[in-house]
């Protein structure tokens, strides 16, 4: 029961995109066409998933001086396999994709998991979490590239909406939109939850993969330095 | 002979112009969010992040550049790229901490606390790939990355006023806090698209 747990709480209790607000360029550039979307959350999945398991199965190996550099590393290793697979598989995701194939090494969302959970947890409850995370950030993905694709392009998946295709909004599938609808999901989210699910209001060190490294965690005025 | 600079040079204004207003990483590129969401609620800090940044930018080019076509395109070992480059850019950033500290205090502890922070930064990994994915030469590469650099500063520092403002007004309930915020970026955004075609006539 508790692995399903696990599981469930990257899709929804602690999804990375509208709760923990991690991965937030990737969300933006890469939501206009719901088939991207997918193509997108599917190879950020399976780097997850691949780095989520190595670095719990190498925890207590590395030694924990040197981890940040070690997870960019594999991490890095596990996305040229997934940008060769896309490559030779998949050339026309490869285009669309472009540069957020290989960007997917600095995704928050990847180093942050490895810093919350995969070095601490058992290697099945960290493939889990990948999965549950991968699937969360999929998911995302594909619900605001919906909205995005439907009002922007009058279409879903390529196929045409009747009344929709006549009378599209472009400004949706251009980089204001992205802003505006991530901004309006975000804010659905908290209003359905009532402020409870969205634990960071602002951009703060808790969730940021640097905070180790940059050390003002331990000064106890993280991301607060401006009241000062 | 003194044509084919003048051209040149052309060139190379359009880019560096094109790139802070045009091809606006952080606006129109999504590149940099994270820094740009958080960093940007102050004006000193929002200076001194993007500060950082044209540094580090300009520098990874000026080491990623001879590193891929000099070391891994003669080798047949362009796949590696992003491994490479990510390394790189991370030992950079140390190397230039580990320096700044030791010989320039001052410019440290300005500039310090940012540093660690541009390693995760998309926007650096972005621009160096970039360079090399639409083919520029080492000059035109350099003059992308400050472009791009100041492209995100002046997307910092307009941000930034733009949120000191938006902190006294009243906002709905489920709105407060990062989705107004984003809001507002959505609005920046849309300023922006103001320039394109500017650029590419400005200097027929």
């Amino acid at each position: 029961m508790k692995k399903l747990g696990i599981l469930i709480n990257g899709i929804l209790k602690e999804n990375p995109v509208l709760v923990l607000v991690l991965g937030t360029c990737p969300t933006l550039a890469i939501s206009t066409q719901a088939s991207n979307a997918i193509g997108m959350g599917l190879a950020a999945t399976v780097v997850l998933l691949g780095s989520n398991i190595a670095i719990s199965a190498l925890r207590k190996i590395i030694p924990d001086k040197v981890r940040i550099p070690c997870y960019i590393v594999l991490i890095a290793g596990f996305v040229t396999i997934v940008q060769m697979l896309v490559q030779a598989f998949a050339p026309a995701l490869n285009e669309s994709l472009g540069i957020y194939l290989p960007l997917i090494v600095v995704n928050c969302i990847i180093l942050g998991r490895a810093e919350m959970f995969a070095n601490k947890n058992t290697v099945l409850d960290s493939a889990l979490d990948g999965i549950g995370m991968g699937l969360g950030f999929t998911l995302t993905l594909f619900v605001m590239a919906s909205i995005r694709e439907i009002l922007g392009s009058g279409t879903w998946f390529g196929m045409e909406i009747p009344v929709l295709i006549d009378n599209n909004i472009s400004i949706m599938t251009l980089a204001p939109g992205g802003f505006f609808v991530f901004g309006c999901l975000i804010a659905l989210v908290n209003k359905i939850s009532k402020g409870k699910a969205i634990k960071k209001t602002e951009f703060g060190c808790e969730g940021c993969p640097s905070a180790a490294a940059c050390g003002k965690l331990k000064s106890a005025n993280c991301g607060k330095e401006s009241e000062v | 002979m003194e044509g084919l600079i003048h051209l040149d040079f052309k060139g190379l204004i359009v880019l560096l112009m094109s790139a802070v207003f045009v091809n606006n990483y952080v606006l129109q590129k999504f590149l940099g969010i994270c820094p740009f969401l958080g960093v940007s609620k102050k004006l000193d800090q929002a200076t001194g992040m993007s500060i950082a940044v044209i540094f580090v930018m300009l520098l990874a080019t000026a080491v990623t550049w001879p590193i891929q076509y000099y070391l891994l395109n003669p080798n047949n070992l362009g796949y590696l790229q992003t491994i490479v480059f990510i390394l790189v850019i991370a030992a950079l950033v140390q190397l230039v901490e580990i320096i700044l500290k030791k010989y320039i205090p001052s410019l440290h502890s300005a500039l310090g606390v940012y540093l660690p922070l541009i390693t995760t930064n998309c926007a650096v990994l972005g621009v160096t790939i970039l360079n090399i994915s639409t083919k520029y030469d080492f000059v035109s590469s350099m003059v992308n990355s400050f472009g791009s650099g100041l492209g995100f500063f002046l997307a910092m520092v307009l941000f930034s006023g733009v949120r000191s403002r938006m902190e006294g007004g009243e906002t709905p309930k489920a709105f407060e806090g990062l989705p107004i915020t984003l809001v507002a970026a959505s609005i920046v955004s849309v300023s922006f698209f103001g320039f394109t075609g500017v650029i590419e006539n400005l200097f027929k």
